[in-house]
Order: structure tokens, then sequence, then C-alpha cells
């Protein structure tokens, strides 16, 4: 087996965009707010930068096509610069691609941005968008909720646990990431709900309901990434290094052959796998710190809490309820907000995850610190339950 | 002999109680509330004359041989495409043999009875098995008798030579250019003249002309004939007719307007098939349509009707219904309302007819495929098996699945993405002996689905393209 990713690579400077409606900021405003923290704090100047990638989501109402959004916003050095899609995990898929650059010793530095633009659609939820010419002939019309909804179904229906068990559990993550994100200056949504809200909301996709959904939000954010050997250079100390990147995509099985229920996501389990095992991680629920999952809707959060290994299957629902990943419980999960209140600017997400991570693991992640993060967990679920991309990264202390 | 092999029908299960229509026009015509009695069926926003002759075919032919079919003729004054054979989409959704000859029949009331007359001839000329179907979905003025009499539906006759249930005994024509109605090109509504006169110089002295030939030239008196299908809007115009022709009133054939309401082409077809779920050996039907001239067919119903019945047939699709009480979801539905769909609507919809085609087996047939060497069924039909064990490369033989029953595995009911009956249902339905796929559901009962429902598929509008005038279809699941 190849030898993995593990400490090759450290951050050198992380940048982020406070995300919201940001009616009143182009893209490029938005790139250059998460950019100038990220090359302060990386502490280099532009032109140090060797190579870059550009991470948007949907296309539709966003930067236009091609690298040349980020290049021509940033004013880059006519340096080599690439766009990347993979839906949700897009920031994850820049942040990859800086990676696998610098551990080939192709560039020292380079730098992975993502972007997202979705609030001048004039609609609230994600836009209505083409699947492609000949799967809009034959896929549902359907909508993110809708999709993710039937996770609950599935999962209901494997374990026999009721509609209003799920609905509560799912109720219980949003209250608590909400509760996170009031200490988040950078979230989107900074207000904390309660239980009879979250239940008692309208009701999106059966049992979705509108605070299971997150939010749609505006914004940016970018990594600097360089070799241990040259962040040391640079001065840096207690550097946070990459430990894991792995990325797992659906073939058409589960959507096309007998053996999934739809209570679980194959690719996320595949990828965790993967992941732990290139981290060097033997038993996560002990090892792992903290997670920012994709919690696109409550329910995907609930489920990947299985997936990832870190509840029993069947069980995940009750470690919810009895707090597990709450911010004082065993293993917190989006201390940040989540996509929840944070925010989801698609490209931006994944790399906004790593973000707090970085900001966690150097103890500067203000009133919402942790005590001695050793290493963070962040996943990415892009798609449909049924056929999707999914990431798992892990991040820790170098040499840890 | 030659006569009817099979037969079946459609209904849309969804009934507009004519009660609420009457409530909301009084202020405008309080006459309409003479007509407030009972319920028309109304298709759903994804249903049209082709989808409801694909079901009215698929409840004739039910589990016989389709590749008997030789012919298959449509008939309809309301068909979705002007200039696109519509019988030929309706021949493809039912798998039928490429090598069927097809016919569009339309502009007349009559036209239901002369796609039958056309079909008698065909299998006269040799061909084995003829299908003809009529269906109709017209669109009506708010507040107009004919939005509380008119009603939607199909009904589909095989003729054949071998089989036969109701002998097809003589048949008489006549052409009369007698306007007691039309709808011109650029109309969407039909108009029409006053009732006594169409009573009685078109009813009263065109019909009698018509059936007296046809009985003089096969030698049977009125009082031999058990059964009179005579489809007309006018409640008490059928007996008068009867009289005036020597049949007894009680002898005609329910005119289905009190729980269905007249389903203009098709209903003497309709009727003719309710009739046919009744009948007894030896009795004879005489069929009228109705339309600038008139068509007289008679049938002699053989020993073989117990055997002949479909699977629902007129008084099944009765029985399968659902009422609707809002009026404004009647009117949405056929496009009388300027109403706000909201900003999910926009999304363009133009369908790539150069993809559409390179799609037709999966899109129209239902087609999946089956791999040779390891008997995985997949949908939709793929270069390689879905089967990991398997994987083999170009090995997938088709495999229909519009009749599979399936079940279903997960589901939502969707507010936020566009649909033109919302919520939006969809979920993943996993099919009997292997396939599965994600896919809409529709007339969804919201009180009794949930995962493990069976559910079986139907051929329905996938999406409508208002601004290029283009609908494309595809199969929807339906709890069973």
């Amino acid at each position: 087996m190849a030898s993995g990713i593990k400490d090759k690579v450290a951050i050198l400077g992380m940048g982020c965009s406070k995300f919201g409606e940001r009616w009143d900021m182009e893209p490029a405003d938005l790139m250059s707010e998460a950019f100038e923290e990220c090359l302060q704090d990386a502490g280099i100047e532009k032109n140090e930068i060797q190579a870059a990638w550009l991470a948007t989501g949907i296309d539709m109402f966003n930067v236009g096509p091609g690298a040349l959004p980020l290049a021509v916003s940033l004013r880059l050095p006519y340096i080599p610069v690439s766009r990347v899609e993979n839906f949700c995990a897009s920031g994850t898929e820049a942040f990859r691609s800086a990676v696998y650059a610098v551990a080939s010793g192709a560039c020292d530095i380079a730098l992975a941005l993502g972007v997202e633009k979705l609030k001048d659609m004039g609609y609230g939820g994600l836009p209505q968008r083409t699947r492609g010419v000949t799967n809009d002939m034959f896929w549902p019309n359907l909508s993110a909720p809708g999709v993710f909804a039937q996770l609950a179904t599935g999962y209901g229906a494997k374990y026999g646990v009721s509609k209003e068990d799920i609905k509560r559990a799912m109720a219980h993550v949003s209250v608590k990431s909400h509760a996170n994100g009031v200490k988040n200056p950078k979230a989107h949504l900074r207000r904390p709900i309660t239980m009879e809200q979250a239940l008692n909301a309208p009701m999106i996709a059966e049992p979705v309901g509108l605070f299971d959904c997150c939010g749609v939000s505006d914004g940016s954010a970018c990594a600097i990434v360089t070799t241990p050997e040259i962040a040391r250079s640079l001065g840096k100390t207690d550097l946070v290094s990459v430990k894991a990147l792995q990325l797992s995509v659906s073939n058409g099985t589960e959507v096309g052959y007998d053996g999934w229920d739809g209570s679980h996501v194959v690719t996320t389990r595949v990828a965790a796998k993967r992941a732990y095992e290139e981290a060097g991680v033997k038993d996560p629920r002990k090892e792992i710190s903290m997670t920012e999952v994709h919690d696109c809707f409550s329910i995907t959060e609930l489920v990947t809490m299985e997936d990832l290994g870190l509840s029993d299957d069947g069980k995940g629902y009750k470690d919810v309820l009895d707090g597990v990943f709450d911010a004082d419980g065993a293993i917190p999960c989006q201390i940040d907000g989540g996509l929840k209140c944070f925010g989801h600017p698609i490209g931006a997400t994944g790399l906004r995850m790593i973000y707090e991570f970085y900001l966690q693991l150097q103890g500067r992640a203000g009133e919402r610190q942790l005590a001695n993060p050793v290493l963070g967990l962040s996943h990415n679920l892009g798609g449909f339950p049924y056929q999707n991309v999914s990431s798992v990264s892990i991040v820790g202390r170098y040499g840890e | 002999m030659i006569g009817i092999t099979s037969f079946g029908a459609y209904l849309p299960r969804m009934r507009l109680q004519r009660q609420v229509v009457a409530e909301a026009n009084a202020w405008f015509d309080s006459g309409l509330k003479g007509l407030a009695k009972g319920e028309r069926t109304m298709c759903n926003w994804d249903e049209d004359t082709i989808t409801m002759a694909v079901e009215a075919c698929q409840d004739s032919l039910g589990d016989r041989d389709r590749e008997a079919i030789q012919a298959l003729f449509m008939a309809s004054t309301s068909m979705p495409f002007l200039d696109r054979q519509n019988s030929v989409l309706v021949a493809e959704a039912l798998n039928l043999n490429s090598s069927v000859r097809t016919m569009d029949v339309t502009a007349s009331q009559r036209a239901g009875t002369s796609a039958l007359l056309a079909a008698r001839d065909a299998v006269m000329a040799g061909n084995k098995q003829v299908l003809m179907v009529a269906s109709e979905h017209r669109r009506t003025k708010c507040a107009s008798r004919q939005e509380m009499l008119y009603g939607d539906g199909a009904a589909a006759i095989t003729l054949g030579s071998e089989g036969v249930i109701a002998e097809l005994v003589a048949a008489q024509s006549l052409a009369d250019d007698f306007v007691d109605h039309y709808r011109s090109d650029g109309s969407d509504f039909d108009y029409d003249w006053e009732e006594r006169w169409i009573r009685d110089e078109g009813f009263l002295k065109i019909v009698p002309r018509v059936v007296n030939a046809l009985l003089q030239d096969a030698g049977i008196s009125p009082k031999d004939i058990q059964h009179l299908v005579l489809p007309c809007e006018q409640k008490r115009t059928p007996a008068t007719v009867a009289k005036a022709l020597g049949i007894a009133p009680d002898l005609l054939a329910d005119s289905l307007i009190e729980n269905c309401g007249v389903t203009g082409t098709a209903h003497a077809i309709l009727q003719l098939a309710h009739t046919l779920q009744k009948a007894k050996p030896g009795e004879l039907i005489l069929v009228i349509g109705f339309g600038q001239g008139s068509d007289a067919l008679l049938f002699r119903v053989t020993d073989a009707i117990e055997k002949g019945q479909p699977a629902l047939g007129v008084s099944g699709n009765l029985e399968r219904r659902r009422a609707e009480t809002n009026y404004n979801k009647f009117q949405s539905f056929n496009e009388l309302l300027e109403k706000e769909m909201g900003k999910r609507s926009e999304i363009d919809k133009q369908t790539f007819l150069s993809a559409m085609y390179r799609n037709r087996d999966l899109l129209t047939r239902f087609m999946g495929g089956k791999c040779s060497e390891c008997g995985t069924v997949q949908m939709p039909k793929m270069n390689y098996c879905v089967n990991p064990e398997c994987g083999a490369l170009d090995t997938q033989q088709n495999h229909p699945m519009s009749t599979v029953k399936g079940t279903v595995q997960t589901w939502t009911a969707d507010q936020l993405t566009f649909d033109f009956n919302p919520p939006a249902y969809f979920g993943m339905v996993v099919f009997e002996g292997g396939g599965r796929l994600m896919m809409d559901f529709s007339e969804v009962d919201s009180e009794s689905f949930d995962t493990g429902a069976s559910v079986s598929v139907h051929f329905r509008i996938k999406q409508i393209d208002g601004q290029r005038g283009f609908r494309r279809y595809f199969w929807k699941a339906i709890q069973v």
C-alpha cells in the first residue's frame, strides 16, 4: 500500500470570510476577505504561492466558469490555477489538490480556496437546477432536503425506530448546532433555538423541517499549504498537519443493486475506513477529538455518526439524544455551528471545516475552544445519499 | 368470426365533486345547480389522453401476447400533439412490436367508433389482432355546462378473429355535416348550439337513419337487442331516441354521467366496455357513435365473455376513486388560471430530442437490462453489469419492467422542489426479481403510503415545457 499523506504536508495559514447573506459582497470580495486573513496568517507574500485550486459547487448563480475568478480576484501572478467541482466536497477537493501538489514536490507552497455566492437567486434554499440532459428525463424532480429526508425513512424502517424518536434526535442535532453557532462570530446563524421550535417548524420534505436544514450562505474559506520543513523554516511552531485525505465516489451500486437499504451512506463508510488507516487511527471513538461533518440536514449528521463508526449501527439516534456529540460531550460535533449555523457556501464548506480544526488545534478558537484537541475529522457528502461523493479528512498536531 | 377479443378502460382516480363547481359559480350562473349531482373524472396534472390510452390498453391486454398486435389505432379530439403521431408513443409505451401499424383518428365525437370500424377493416384485411383505444381530456370553460358534464377517460378494445368474446355482426355509417358543436384550429374550447335543436334535428333524425339501415341489412329486429350504447351529454335524449328506434329505454347502457361524466369520443367505447362487463352470452349490443353523422355497430356476445374480462374494466375504475373537492386544483391542472407557480418553476424545462430518442427504450418502454452472465437486473440498462461480483461488459439483455411490481424502500414528500401538485413524492423502488430506481410517485394517499408499500409503474407526464409547447413522459410508481 502507498505510504499515504500523513504528516507530509502542513497548513501554513488559513482564512475564512464571515458566512451569511452577504448581499453587498461580490464573490471577489468574499475571496479577498478570506485570502487576506490567510496570507497574513501564513506570513508570506502572495507571489510565493506557486499553484492554486479554486472550488465552487453550483455554477448557475456564482462566479462564472474556469479558474479565472480566483486568479483575477486575487491578482495571482500568472501561476497555474485550476477549478475543481465535486458537489459539496468541492472545498475539500481543492484542499486535496493543493496538498497532493505539495506532497509530490511539484510545488512548495500552494493555495486552496473555496467560494460560493448563493444569495443572488431570489429565493431561499439551493437553486432548482438541471441534473444533466438525460438525467432530467428520468430522475425525480428532487430537492436536496427531499433526497436526504429519505435517510430518515430508510433508517427508521431498518432499525424500527419510530418517526417521533427520529424527529426528536434530528431536533437535538439542530439545537446543539445552534447553541454552538452562537459562539462563532463568523457564523451565518447565531441564534439559539429550542427543541419545541425545531420539532414544530414548517415541513420542508417529510420528515425534514425548516430547522433540520442548513443555512444557504455566501462565503469563502482558504488554506495555504506547504511541507512541514518549509513551515518550520518560515518560523512556524505548533504545526497542524494533514493526517488523511480520503474520497469515495458511488459507482451506482447503491441506487442500482440489491443490498443498500437507504439507512446509511456507503461511501462515507468506505472513506472513513481508509482515512483511519491512513491516519493510523485505531479507535476513532477515543482518538478523534472533534468532528465537522456534513450536516446539510440534521438526519445526515445522525446517520454520519454511524457511518464514521462513532456510534453503533442503529444506536446513533440514542447517542445524539444522550449528548455524546454536544459541545460538552465525548466527541463534539460542529463546534463552530456546522453547515447548520456557520452556513453552507458549498465551495467553501470543506475548507471552513478544516479552518475550525486549525484554530482549535492552535488554541485560537476563542469562546468555543475545546480542551486539548489532538485530531479533527471533517466529512463532506456531495450528491444524494444513494449516489454521492464522500470525503473524510483528518488533520492534527504535526508529529503526534 | 371477427369481433372483440379483449377490452379495458381507464378513468383518472380523481373525481371532482360537481357540487363544489356549482357552488363556486352560482353567483354567476345559478342554473349550474341543476347539474350539481355526482362527480366527474378529472386528470391529474400528469395525465393526458396519451397516458390514459396506455392505461386502458394495459387493462385490455393484461398478460396477453403483445407480439400478436399488428395495428394500433388511437381516437381522440384532445391529443397532446398535432404533428407527432400520438399512437406511436402509446405503442412504444405498451412495448408493442415496432412493425405495428399505427394511426391517429380524430376531429369528431365519432372518432372512437370510426377507429373501431377501421380496426375491423384491418382484421378483415388479415391482421391477427388490432388494438384500438379512444381517450379524451377536453378542456372546458369555467362555469360552463361542459365543465359539469364532461369527464376524462379512455377505453380500449382488441379486435381479432380468434378468441372472440363479442362478434361484430354488422356495422353501418352515415356522414352528415351536422354541427352541434365544434372546436377549430387555435381554439381551446368547444362552441355549441341549442340542445333542443341537437336533439330534434340531430339525434332523433340521424341515429334512426343509420340504425334502421343496419338492422335491415342484418335482418335483426330492434326487439332482439339487449343493450343500447348511445353516448350523449343530454340526460333524457337517449331514452327518446331508444323509443324512436323501437328499443326499450331500460336497455340503455349506463350513461356514466352521474359518476364519470361524458368522455367525448371515448365515451361510446367506454360504455361498450362497461356493458361487456355485464352482458351475457348471446346478447346483442348496439353501439352508436354520433358526430357529423353516425356509426352504428352491432355485437353479439359469445360464450368466451366470462374469460375475457379485464383486471379492472370500467366498474373497477369507477370503484378506484378519490373524491376531489378542490375546484381550484381542477382549474389549475387544466390551465384555466394564471397561477403563481413560484420561482422554482422557472427552470428551463427543455427536452433535448436527440437525447430523448437515444433513451427511448428506458423513457417510453421502461426497459431495463438483465445480465446474460449473472442474471442481475438493472435500471437503467448500462454497459457494465451493476452486480459488483460480476461487472461483465456488454451482457445486458433487454428486460421489460413496465409490468413488474415493486416495493417502496425510501420516500419523502418534498415541499421545496417545484411540482404541479405538491408535495412531490419520490423515493427508491425495489422491483420484484431485481432492479431498483429512484423515481417519482403519483396518486399518493398520504394516509397509507409508507416504506414497504407495494407499487406498480405507470406511464405519466414527467415534465411540461410551456415555453416550447412540449411535454415529456416517464414512468411513475403508484401504490397498488
